[in-house]
């Protein structure tokens, strides 16, 4: 016996097999993201004021990235329509749209918005030392202003050898301009474009410090959750991309001609989980870049 | 999605399974990368027994060292070494770390790769399609992956014995920072370590759950035979159905919570680990601001509705064996489908009754102390419904039978003893004694292995053609059930004289108290348990005996030798590729065993209903069926 049900819908639940199954996953998904996300508002909750920093991240290429993935979720529905009406064609030139989209999407993150994160240092200040740094840190002018104290010097490193290397007792920093310019009022609230490091060199003397690192997920809660949950949103998409590349090729045309219906509810289903995806990200895109 | 089924029409499905006929798969195809679902159920079942078997042996090493603490354990204990390494048992003596990564990966294997795997995977994966009249499940391919992600990470998770260190040593519960911190640091492999193959393991094992929660579900709702409508399922489907929920939702968090761990032991992040965090007298290198607290959340949002998952499907199987041999319906079947449902639901928002030692605070802990005490009514109301199908039934103590009455009392006394646990001010005192230990157990051991048990004598006829020998079941069951009250029952005691589940040395000290129970203190309890435990062990050699010798040798049955009447039965044994000759159409019930006026005292589901039968049951009182 055949399994019934893999194409055409059953009767009394009006549902073929394969959507019922996507809509489970969906559902154990949410559980997997929502367990992350309750562990980022648990740690974000705990933190101490300060110690939850803001305005790290490229504003503009987030959203340039929500963009992209919110373009390709249209596209992966355009894909879907024109199998249904039978024009493989235009099928055709929708998932590659939908497919360039998850790449550019990758790209970006890793070519471009990881990588500047890992080559960015910062340096947390012991409190007994927060006043000698106060030319960097201009807590007076951050009280005054009710805003959360500033503990952490961050910037360009320029001495590298010194993260292991115990002979060297400083950090020679090229500052970033909140802390170039700690009292200026255009520096109380995180930018929307992304500013480069000054040429301001700060030295930093190591038994000041509490912990320096580059910015890796070891260097707070918040990067931790950062790279984990866009980590794992990224193996998301690149599952969805690698799928759809399957769909694309000429493999999928045999089955399109043999059952176009098949082809289309493979196309939906999978459109399903593209549009979770999209979902998740509009989840992190606010929780890690605005807020 | 099988490539192949674009092309499914309407086939005259007889004639479908003769096509099938023609291409005999290969020995590899049939046996090992089977997709078919009784194969994959059999693969499972087997595996899971053998670990069963493992964290058996584990716990026989532990109870020598709790009995006989510092001394050498005789042949066995010297070439031990030989097997785990030279630091595990030096001169047949136990070391410490030993005895906590055989405590740890005890609990794991047992649960995640011992009882799920049976319980849900095997005995799901071959009774539910053929209970509900399905050729197989809804997406064959995705339940090999299934299969061979739980083989993988069996096989992590056995690797984990073998790397420096040895396997996982902080508790099957891996309560951080203890886990974050354990198997780190010189001397250690960063990532070939005991702590880190739990985890890695763990990934897999969650895998292979959610593919199999989704294919049991999706078949559960798509590939029932014409007229099997919800209420004419076998309860067993119910159950699995529920379990499959339980698995779908409360595994990702657990999964979400593993990442971070292995995040905070290999990329050195703080997702548990708290701010000033102190070990070995230094200032651990970490950025700190994590919460141990969460990971605890985390894990016992998986952690509380994981026991309905070991339990739910053993309900099943003791419903139907109960039904079958006290040749009655099943009494308040409604009842028992909801009672299920509920179960199912409260599961989850019970979960921080393991945490009232951490402070949380009375608003959270009165919470859930009162939907712990709700959970209890729906267990209360199927355990009752069980006991009364049994009133006034012709009973026949056939093997399935023994186990499947003996899990009565025995999860009677588990799930009771466990009233005391739900109870804040109570647990404050009982917390982490063995009285947990014996209350879980109750549960688990003669409550959900004996149903497991059950299960196996039942449908292996099905599987086989042939029926396990009866005397042996019987020398198995006996011996078993005896050594199971005698190894748990004094745990009680030890527990509430205050005894800790964790000490290595057995609690020597305790002996000091010059508390007696019954003229042995807590301590010596521990001798005449070891010895029990020692025993059952024995009594699991008829069975694995009986079990293979049966396969083979078992006396030859017909399709339906329990004279049961749901779908299962009407296939053949054992069932052939697409399961059944004729596609099956359910008439009624699961249960309807003593129709009045029919010749024999059992009717298949796919028996027509009989234009007179309609007036019959008007007139004569019967329960409710639907």
């Amino acid at each position: 016996m055949e399994i019934p049900y893999t194409i055409s819908t059953r009767p009394d639940t009006g549902l073929w097999n394969a959507k019922v199954g996507i809509w489970l996953f969906l559902a154990s998904e949410i559980m997997l993201f929502g367990g992350l996300f309750s562990a980022y508002i648990f740690l974000r909750l705990d933190a101490h004021p300060g110690e939850w920093p803001h305005g790290l991240l490229n504003v503009p290429v987030g959203t340039m990235n929500t963009a992209i993935l919110i373009m390709s979720s249209v596209t992966v529905v355009l894909a879907w329509a024109a199998l249904k009406m039978r024009r493989y064609r235009a099928y055709w030139w929708y998932m590659l749209a939908t497919i360039l989209c998850g790449v550019i999407f990758l790209t970006v993150k890793l070519v471009y918005e990881w990588p500047q994160k890992f080559e960015h240092f910062g340096a947390y200040i012991k409190p007994e030392a927060l006043e000698k740094y106060e030319p960097y840190l201009g807590n007076k002018h951050a009280a005054d202003r009710g805003l959360p104290p500033r503990l952490e010097i961050s910037g360009h490193l320029h001495n590298h050898a010194a993260l292991n290397d115990p002979n060297i007792k400083e950090y020679e920093v090229a500052l970033d301009p909140v802390n170039a310019d700690p009292t200026n009022p255009a520096m109380d609230r995180p930018h929307f474009f992304y500013v480069p490091p000054t040429d301001k060199i700060a030295k930093i003397e190591k038994k000041d410090v509490e912990r320096a690192t580059m910015f890796l997920p070891t260097h707070s809660a918040y990067f931790a959750s950062y790279f984990t949950i866009t980590g794992l949103h990224g193996m998301h998409v690149l599952g969805g991309v690698l799928v759809f590349i399957y769909m694309w090729l000429p493999v999928s045309k045999r089955l399109y001609q043999r059952n176009p219906e098949h082809l289309a509810n493979r196309v939906e289903v999978c459109g399903l989980f593209w549009h979770f995806v999209d979902l998740v990200w509009i989840f992190v895109f606010p929780l890690f870049y605005l807020l | 999605m099988d490539a192949s089924t674009s092309l499914a029409t309407h086939h005259d499905p007889q004639q479908q399974g003769a096509e099938h006929e023609h291409h005999e798969l290969g020995w590899w195809r049939k046996y090992i990368f089977s997709t078919d679902h009784k194969m994959i159920g059999i693969q499972y079942g087997l595996c899971g027994l053998v670990f069963l078997l493992f964290g058996f042996c584990l716990m026989m090493l532990m109870r020598w060292q709790l009995a006989y603490p510092g001394q050498a354990l005789p042949v066995i204990g010297r070439w031990l070494p030989y097997f785990f390494g030279p630091n595990t048992m030096p001169d047949g003596k136990m070391t410490p770390e030993f005895y906590n990564s055989l405590g740890a990966m005890h609990g794991t294997i047992m649960i995640f790769m011992g009882v799920v795997p049976v319980a849900f995977a095997a005995f799901g994966n071959f009774v539910v399609p053929l209970q509900i009249g399905a050729p197989d499940m809804t997406f064959p391919k995705v339940n090999a992956a299934s299969f061979w992600a739980f083989a993988v990470g069996g096989v992590v998770m056995l690797i984990s014995f073998f790397v420096p260190g040895g396997a996982a040593q902080s508790g099957w519960t891996s309560y951080v920072p203890l886990a974050a911190i354990s198997n780190r640091g010189p001397g250690y492999n960063p990532f070939f370590n005991g702590q880190t193959l739990w985890l890695v393991g763990f990934i897999f094992l969650i895998t292979s759950s959610l593919l199999g929660a989704i294919n049991f579900i999706t078949t559960i709702i798509q590939l029932r035979a014409k007229g099997l409508t919800w209420m004419r399922l076998p309860f067993f489907v119910w159950a699995q159905f529920v379990t499959a929920f339980l698995l779908l939702l409360a595994f990702p968090p657990l999964e979400s919570a593993i990442i971070m761990q292995l995040m905070d032991r290999v990329a050195a992040t703080s997702f548990f680990m708290p701010s000033g965090l102190i070990v070995n007298g230094t200032m651990m290198n970490i950025s700190g601001g994590g919460s141990p607290l969460l990971w605890q959340h985390l894990f016992w949002f998986l952690g509380h509705p994981e026991v309905y998952v070991l339990i739910l499907p053993a309900f099943g199987i003791v419903g139907e064996i109960l039904a079958n041999n006290s040749r009655k319906p099943l009494w308040g079947y409604k009842s028992l489908v909801f009672s299920v449902l509920v179960i199912g639901f409260l599961s989850f928002v019970v979960w921080a009754h393991h945490m009232w030692l951490t402070g949380m605070g009375t608003t959270v802990s009165a919470f859930f102390q009162t939907t712990t005490l709700l959970i209890s009514i729906p267990s209360v109301i199927i355990l009752s419904a069980f006991f009364i199908s049994l009133w006034g039934g012709s009973i026949r103590f056939n093997v399935p039978m023994l186990f499947a009455t003996a899990f009565l009392p025995m999860f009677g006394i588990g799930g009771l003893t466990g009233i005391p646990l739900a109870f804040n001010s109570a647990d404050l005192y009982l917390h982490d004694t063995y009285y947990v230990i014996a209350h879980f157990h109750y549960i688990v051991a003669p409550g959900t292995l004996f149903g497991l048990f059950a299960g196996i004598y039942y449908w292996f006829p099905k599987a086989t053609g042939r029926r396990m020998n009866e005397f042996w079941g019987k020398v198995h069951f006996w011996p078993s059930l005896i050594c199971m009250n005698v190894i748990f029952l004094p745990m009680f005691l030890q527990g509430m004289a205050g005894m800790h589940r964790r000490w290595y040395d057995g609690g020597q000290g305790w002996t000091l108290s010059g508390e007696h129970i019954w003229g042995l203190s807590g301590f010596q309890w521990n001798t005449p348990i070891s010895w029990a435990a020692w025993s059952m062990g024995l009594a699991q050699i008829p069975f694995i005996i009986n079990f293979f010798w049966s396969i083979k040798h078992g006396e030859k049955v017909n399709d339906n030798p329990w004279e049961a009447t749901t779908l299962e039965w009407t296939a053949p044994s054992p069932p052939p590729h697409g399961n059944f000759v004729t596609t099956p159409v359910a008439y009624r019930g699961p249960y309807e065993y003593s129709l009045p006026g029919r010749d024999r005292d059992f009717t298949m589901q796919n028996e027509p209903v009989e234009p007179t039968e309609r007036t019959r049951r008007k007139t004569v009182e019967q329960p409710a069926l639907v």
